[in-house]
Parts: C-alpha cells; sequence; structure tokens
C-alpha cells in the first residue's frame, strides 16, 4: 500500500538525517531508485527540487517529503510522506526533553555522534560529485552507458558561479545567499540553453 | 493552568512557529535568527541559553534543527500538547505551499524558459553542496579516524555508483548510506571505550 510505503520510508530516511537538509539526498536518492516504477518520480527531480525549496519558506526536509508525497500518492500521500519525516525528530526530542537531557552528556553518545560527522561530509560530498558527473558528463543517460556527451555550456555556468561565489566570499567576507546562486545559474542558464 | 489560558497558550505556540515555517527560507541555521527574536525576545519562552542548549541537542540528533526546536520549546511551555501544537505550526506552511506547486509542477517544467533556466539552476546547486561541505568541515575534528570514515564512505558510495551494486538482505535492500552512518556510530562508541577514561568529565 503506498501510503504506508511513504509513511515508513520517510519515517526512516528522517530517522537518520543528522546534519540538516542536504544530507537526506543520498537516502532519499536510495529510495526513489527502489520506488521509482510505484512513486512515478525519477531521482533527476531531486535537483530541480533543491531549487524550488532553496525558494520556498522551512525545512528542506519537509518540503521534499511533501513534494514527493503527493507526487507519488496526492494529498494523503503528501501528508503520510510528512507525518514520517517529521515524527523521529519529534519523538526523539519529546523523550529528550522529558525524561533524558543529560544523555546527551554521555561520553558514549558523544563519542558515536562525533564519528557521524564524517560520514554525513562523505555523503554530502559524494551527492556533489554524483550530480556533477549527471550534469556534465552523462546527459541523463545511465552512468555505466558508454554514450557519454560532454557538457561544456553547464560546465561553464558552474564555474562562472563558482568563481563568482568565491570572488564574492572574499571581498564581501561572508558567503552568498544561496537563492542568489541560484538566480544567477538560472539566469545563465536561460541565455545559454534558450 | 486554567482551561482557557491553557487553549491561548497552545494557539500563541501554533501561531508562533506558524511565522517562524513562514518566514524562513533556505531552512537550517537560516531559521535561527528568526526563532531567537520571536522565542527569547519576543515570548520570552527561553533564555539565550536554553536555545543554545536547543541548538546542540538538534545538532546531534537527526531531523531538521527547526523541527527539533520547535517540539523543544512547545514542551518547555506547555507539555506534550505543546510540542505537537508548536511542530503543526512550523509545518503547515511549508506543507500547504509545495503541495501547492506540486500540483503544477509538471506544467511548469515544460515551459521552455523554465527548463533552460533549470539546466542552468543544476550547476549552482553543485555550488550549493560544496559550500555545505565546506561549512560542515569546520564542525568536525578530523583526526585519523575521521579522516578514514570520510574515505570509507566517500569511495564506497562512488563504487557503488559506477559498480552499480547492491547489498540485499533477503530481498530487502540495505541503503548503503545507512550502514555507513551506523558504522560511523559504532566506531565512534568503540573509539571513546578504548580511549582513556581520565581527563574526561562524565
Amino acid at each position: 500500500m503506498i501510503f504506508f510505503e511513504l509513511f515508513y520510508t520517510f519515517f526512516y530516511i528522517g530517522l537518520f538525517t543528522f546534519g540538516g537538509g542536504y544530507a537526506m539526498i543520498p537516502l532519499i536518492e536510495e529510495q526513489i531508485k527502489v520506488h521509482e516504477v510505484a512513486w512515478g518520480v525519477s531521482s533527476e527531480v531531486i535537483t530541480d527540487f533543491i531549487a524550488v525549496s532553496e525558494s520556498t519558506p522551512g525545512p528542506f526536509a519537509i518540503n521534499i517529503a511533501t513534494f514527493i508525497g503527493s507526487q507519488a500518492g496526492g494529498v494523503f500521500g503528501a501528508i503520510c510522506a510528512t507525518i514520517g519525516v517529521v515524527l523521529p525528530s519529534f519523538i526523539i526530542i519529546l523523550l529528550i526533553a522529558m525524561i533524558m537531557k543529560r544523555i546527551m552528556k554521555n561520553r558514549f553518545v558523544k563519542g558515536a555522534l562525533a564519528k557521524v560527522g564524517p560520514v554525513i561530509i562523505a555523503l554530502i560530498s559524494y551527492t556533489a560529485i554524483n550530480f556533477f558527473l549527471k550534469m556534465f558528463l552523462y546527459q541523463g543517460h545511465a552512468v555505466n552507458s558508454c554514450d557519454i556527451a560532454f557538457d561544456r555550456a553547464s560546465l561553464a555556468i558552474f564555474l562562472t558561479v563558482g568563481l563568482f561565489t568565491i570572488i564574492y566570499k572574499k571581498e564581501k567576507k561572508k558567503g552568498l545567499n544561496p537563492i542568489l546562486i541560484l538566480l544567477i545559474s538560472a539566469v545563465l542558464g536561460i541565455i545559454v540553453f534558450q | 493552568m486554567k482551561k482557557e489560558s491553557r487553549f491561548l497558550c497552545l494557539m500563541t505556540l501554533f501561531l508562533t512557529f506558524l511565522k517562524v515555517g513562514a518566514l524562513t527560507f533556505g531552512g537550517g541555521y537560516a531559521m535561527i535568527p528568526i526563532i531567537h527574536k520571536e522565542v527569547v525576545e519576543k515570548k520570552k519562552w527561553l533564555r539565550q541559553n536554553d536555545l543554545l542548549d536547543i541548538l546542540a541537542i538538534s545538532e546531534s540528533t537527526p531531523g531538521p534543527i527547526a523541527v527539533n526546536t520547535a517540539t523543544y520549546v512547545g514542551y518547555q511551555v506547555a507539555g506534550f500538547w505543546g510540542s505537537l501544537f508548536a511542530t503543526l505550526g512550523l509545518v503547515i506552511p511549508s506543507f500547504t505551499i509545495i503541495l501547492i506547486i506540486s500540483t503544477f509542477y509538471q506544467t511548469f517544467m515544460s515551459i521552455s524558459v523554465i527548463n533552460a533556466a533549470f539546466k542552468g539552476i543544476r550547476a549552482g546547486v553543485i555550488i550549493l553542496l560544496i559550500n555545505a561541505v565546506l561549512k560542515l568541515k569546520k564542525t568536525v575534528k578530523f583526526d585519523a579516524v575521521a579522516i578514514i570514515l570520510f574515505a570509507i564512505t566517500l569511495i564506497g558510495s562512488l563504487l557503488s555508483l559506477f559498480l552499480n551494486f547492491e547489498i540485499k538482505i533477503g530481498t530487502f535492500k540495505v541503503s548503503l548510506s545507512i550502514l555507513f552512518i551506523l558504522m560511523g556510530m559504532i566506531i565512534g562508541i568503540i573509539a571513546t571505550a578504548l580511549s582513556k577514561k581520565g581527563g574526561q568529565k562524565e
């Protein structure tokens, strides 16, 4: 049953999402690959949805759960996926607030969490590399196909925006707003591809 | 607490986090200034230090920081129902907006200008991911164990991409990412057990 499936899939994505929104992308990609046919959502959608989520209010986790839920199972699907993704945090924080404030100071809990950090950073790095390969080399073809097309225009946009971000950071001493980064990329995309 | 004032309290929680949910773009740390203004300065539900504690807890528990904060503040102010109303308030704006977008998504993406824009955006998103890596890198202590964990996860994930392999237990496909996260936790616990007990409080 699709609603139950959406609920428990997002429940377990929510349970393993440490370190905020982007850390959940590899998890979501894995799940979409498993449920691609039943949900009618392809993993390509994720990249586009990052942009949608950045330009609408609210946490990424909730946005993407609602989106995939509704694409797969309408309003009720969206409700199931969203409750699923929120519930683990809700339960865990409630337990901590109620009885276990001290558990966070336990050295084994601290030790376990300290070593989740590098794994999360590696997973996000992997996502960046994966997206990079998809964008520029494979053009949506399967990764292991021999049909490699190198997309110079996308690479040019990537380098331009990247360079601009670095210069901005050097000059202004603070990072460029993500929405602005996406806006510049969108304008360049229209100029180059339209 | 009287029934009426309790109801009022729950509604205030709900509306406050509805505002936080509707006004914060980008999620995560972008929400903190607004949460601070509403919860610490205006409503005085928490002191500055409480908020810092919550952020520390949020960082080390799964789930979005905003959800964690809403649940925690709600509980502090009005117990279980407080946490439920605060969390609901936070979720409803995103939920509604994305539901509307989702309905028009296919039509929207088939417009050719939009399509070109999103081709550009796909390049920009990679910059956002690199930014996230650079930001998170500062929060982690990269000792030898951490570097090895980082390398295993990155190389393992890339191998699974190129070789297209999967791990199955029976018919159940094991998530590689979750496997790596669990590996990190277990190694963290072992490292703590092996490290000298002296010099560490509690």
